[in-house]
């Protein structure tokens, strides 16, 4: 007979998880390894609430496993490292992305790019080498082996700083593969959420035009005043939208609702880059004349691996960058869910785990 | 009040046109300029039927002007050059392609890349500089500004170097741009026409494994057999399709009509590459999963630039690459048309213009 989640492992946890498809998070119990010999364990300070850990708590993309515990944009203090652990000590500051494991040996994870390794395991609601689920960072504590804990660079505070951890790599990765990183080029940012309003601060410090690209026009002061934005465009202004056709090198759409791609293909230049990073659940509609009479192309993204999140991380300790967020408590994450759904947070949630979720660690 | 076809212009021209949307070609006397100062004019002897011919006779892209002379793989021999005519002779063997003009300042020209010019003059069914229609290759004389000109080396026999005018650049270009040039890559071809076997040819020439991907199964003796591509998948075998998953580092997609990608992308690697040469009506369903946890690429491309073709023909001549063609006679055009509206030739009408063009003047 399966073992309950608490007497899985040998150590004691206590979290937030969803039971159903209602996505309604409650206190649960469950337990995580023993620290082994390459293992970091890491009190949790802060997690940020990424939007996917609102698509999985309500099973949108059809394969949760429940109970699931969400969370990967995780910053805490090491407590204890493996005997074989040599890039971190207790009291260190680090972070725990959406990655805990992956082959280690297929061409993927030889480059570096663990996020693409086909069997690469998720911070939560994957199943790790011996066969149990992954739980994440709405908990106070967790294992990991080090290859896949993160350095949180000095000046880079902790609780801003979370959602980089997926946020942050979501966006730059692919500004570094597409080549969007050319100062003076022109970049549009679809969606000013918690991954557009990062990829903005992200293509001013590239030294890019960047424009948002938005369904909101109450966004635009926020966007050109306070985060930096060059212009902004309201997708439903036509004339407008029509005026900007053909002007920009790339765009990054971080919009995770079904949308149309057509008129974001229009805005590029010739041999312009459309890298799409939400994950909306239905297909999209792709024109396919605009592509081909442009040489256009619509690349994917996925997170990014660990050698490039540290080198982000270090990026934007040394730019300033961190999230704008809005800090909670453990027990508002459902009100902050529900919040979420509406887009109703500039622009991201961080619970303050460390303040608010009652640890016996 | 407008001039007549025949009285446009100051030399006598032949060709076969369509009146009208129901695409039947006929007998049809308008007339060419004078050879300006930058022209090459040539006797036409050959040109390939190219499937966007039975696009626009028949009106299906809702722009065509009637009456249409179509053609656009066009070779001959030089009969008159202009005085500032530098690259060309009487007597030499040239061809045209789909263009005759573009603006020559915009970024696009400046990097040889007419192909992408916003106000790129088309062989046929375009407006050219002095405001008359221009007319195609179905016809016994072409005139030509120097620039749109592409010389053929003497080992290439002009009927089968024909089709490399529009079938071979649409498939060479996207070769090169998206770097699925290197030996040892695995390429996909989808679809085995005029625009297929001339990327399984090209694609074999750079060194590169191919497998072609196709609903037709009795076509796998033709690719691996006679083409020699190195595999055939039938794209409805689930099995097969099953089997060949993340094998591919990019896929050359010729198929115009509408159809899935989603069982495309994932033969792709991580990282790979999907371009689109064909241009479906409507728009295809762009599954945003598969892209993203690969990092996928969907592009288009359209024909090539004239630096580009003319080394596209040198390429082929170098390895002996020709169309595999039906030649056929100027009166057999409209049964030719029939059948390649059903896919019925290996795998290029090419029109005897030389021989069987005869002008009833």
């Amino acid at each position: 007979m399966a073992k309950a989640p608490c007497q899985e492992h040998p150590q004691k946890v206590l979290g937030w998880a969803a039971v159903d498809k209602s996505g309604t998070l409650s206190p649960f119990h469950f337990s995580r390894r023993e620290n082994g010999d390459d293992d970091v364990t890491v009190k949790i300070q802060y997690c940020g609430v990424c939007h996917s850990d609102l698509h999985l708590a309500k099973n949108d993309w059809g394969f949760t496993n429940y109970p699931v515990v969400p969370g990967h944009e995780i910053v805490g203090a090491v407590t204890k490292v493996g005997s074989n652990v040599n890039k971190f000590k207790v009291g260190d500051r680090v972070g725990v992305g959406v990655i805990v494991d992956s082959c280690r040996s297929c061409e993927c994870c030889q480059q570096d790019l663990e996020n693409y390794c086909p069997q690469v395991i998720f911070t939560y609601n994957s199943h790790s080498k011996d066969g149990s689920k992954t739980y994440g960072g709405y908990s106070d504590f967790i294992v990991v082996d080090q290859r896949f804990v993160l350095r949180f660079p000095e000046g880079l505070p902790s609780d801003a700083g979370a959602p980089l951890l997926c946020a942050g790599i979501t966006v730059y990765s692919p500004m570094k593969y597409y080549g969007m990183t050319e100062p003076g080029k022109h970049l549009g940012v679809a969606g000013l959420g918690g991954l557009g309003h990062i990829a903005v601060k992200l293509g001013k410090a590239f030294g890019l035009k960047v424009t948002v690209i938005s369904s909101s026009p109450r966004k635009e002061a926020e966007a050109i005043q306070r985060l930096g934005a060059d212009s902004f465009l309201v997708t439903s202004d036509l004339v407008k939208m029509k005026a900007a056709f053909g002007t920009m090198d790339y765009i990054i759409d971080t919009v995770s609702a079904v949308h149309p791609l057509a008129p974001l293909i229009s805005l590029l230049k010739l041999n312009g880059k459309l890298v799409t990073v939400g994950l909306p659940d239905k297909p999209l509609e792709l024109p396919i004349f605009p592509l081909v009479l442009g040489r256009k192309l619509v690349g994917g993204s996925d997170v990014g691996g660990m050698k490039e999140t540290q080198e982000m991380l270090d990026f934007c300790a040394m730019h300033n960058i961190a999230a704008d967020i809005e800090l909670i408590r453990m027990e508002e994450i459902n009100t902050a869910m529900e919040r979420l759904a509406k887009s109703d947070v500039k622009y991201r949630f961080v619970i303050d785990v460390g303040n608010s979720l009652p640890s016996r660690y | 009040m407008a001039k007549s076809p025949e009285q446009e212009h100051p030399v006598k021209a032949f060709g076969w046109a369509a009146r009208d949307s129901c695409g039947h070609l006929s007998p049809f006397k308008f007339s060419r300029r004078a050879t300006g100062d930058k022209d090459v004019t040539f006797k036409v002897l050959y040109c390939g039927i190219c499937h966007s011919d039975l696009h626009c006779i028949k009106n299906e892209w809702r722009d065509s002007v009637y009456p249409m002379v179509p053609g656009h793989e066009i070779v001959g021999v030089v009969t008159e050059v202009g005085p500032e005519v530098t690259k060309f002779k009487v007597g030499d063997k040239v061809g045209v392609g789909c263009l005759v003009g573009s603006c020559h300042s915009c970024e696009s020209c400046v990097n040889d890349l007419e192909n992408y010019c916003p106000e790129w003059i088309l062989t046929y069914n375009s407006k050219y500089t002095d405001g008359t229609i221009t007319y195609g290759g179905y016809s016994d004389i072409m005139v030509a500004d120097e620039h749109f000109v592409v010389a053929i080396p003497d080992n290439l026999p002009l009927d089968g170097a024909a089709p490399l005018l529009c079938a071979g650049i649409t498939v060479y270009s996207p070769l090169r741009h998206y770097g699925l040039d290197k030996p040892g890559l695995h390429v996909g071809v989808v679809g085995l026409g005029g625009l297929g076997h001339m990327a399984v040819k090209f694609a074999k020439a750079m060194g590169i494994k191919v497998t072609v991907i196709s609903t037709s199964p009795g076509k796998r003796e033709e690719a691996v057999g006679r083409l020699g591509a190195d595999s055939f998948l039938v794209s409805r075998d689930q099995e097969q399709m099953e089997a060949a998953k993340g094998t591919m580092d990019g896929i050359i997609d010729t198929v115009s009509t509408v159809h899935s990608l989603l069982p495309l992308i994932a033969l792709l690697k991580s990282q790979g590459k999907l371009v689109l040469v064909g241009a479906p009506e409507k728009p295809l369903e762009l599954p945003a999963f598969p892209l993203l946890t690969g990092r996928k690429v969907v592009g288009g491309s359209a024909i090539g630039g004239l630096k580009e073709t003319q080394e596209m023909i040198n390429f082929a001549s170098q390895h002996g690459i020709t169309s595999d063609i039906e030649v056929i006679s100027m009166d057999y055009v409209n049964t030719a048309m029939e059948r390649l509206a059903k896919a019925d030739v290996r795998y290029r009408f090419v029109i005897d213009i030389g021989n069987s063009l005869k002008s009833t003047a």
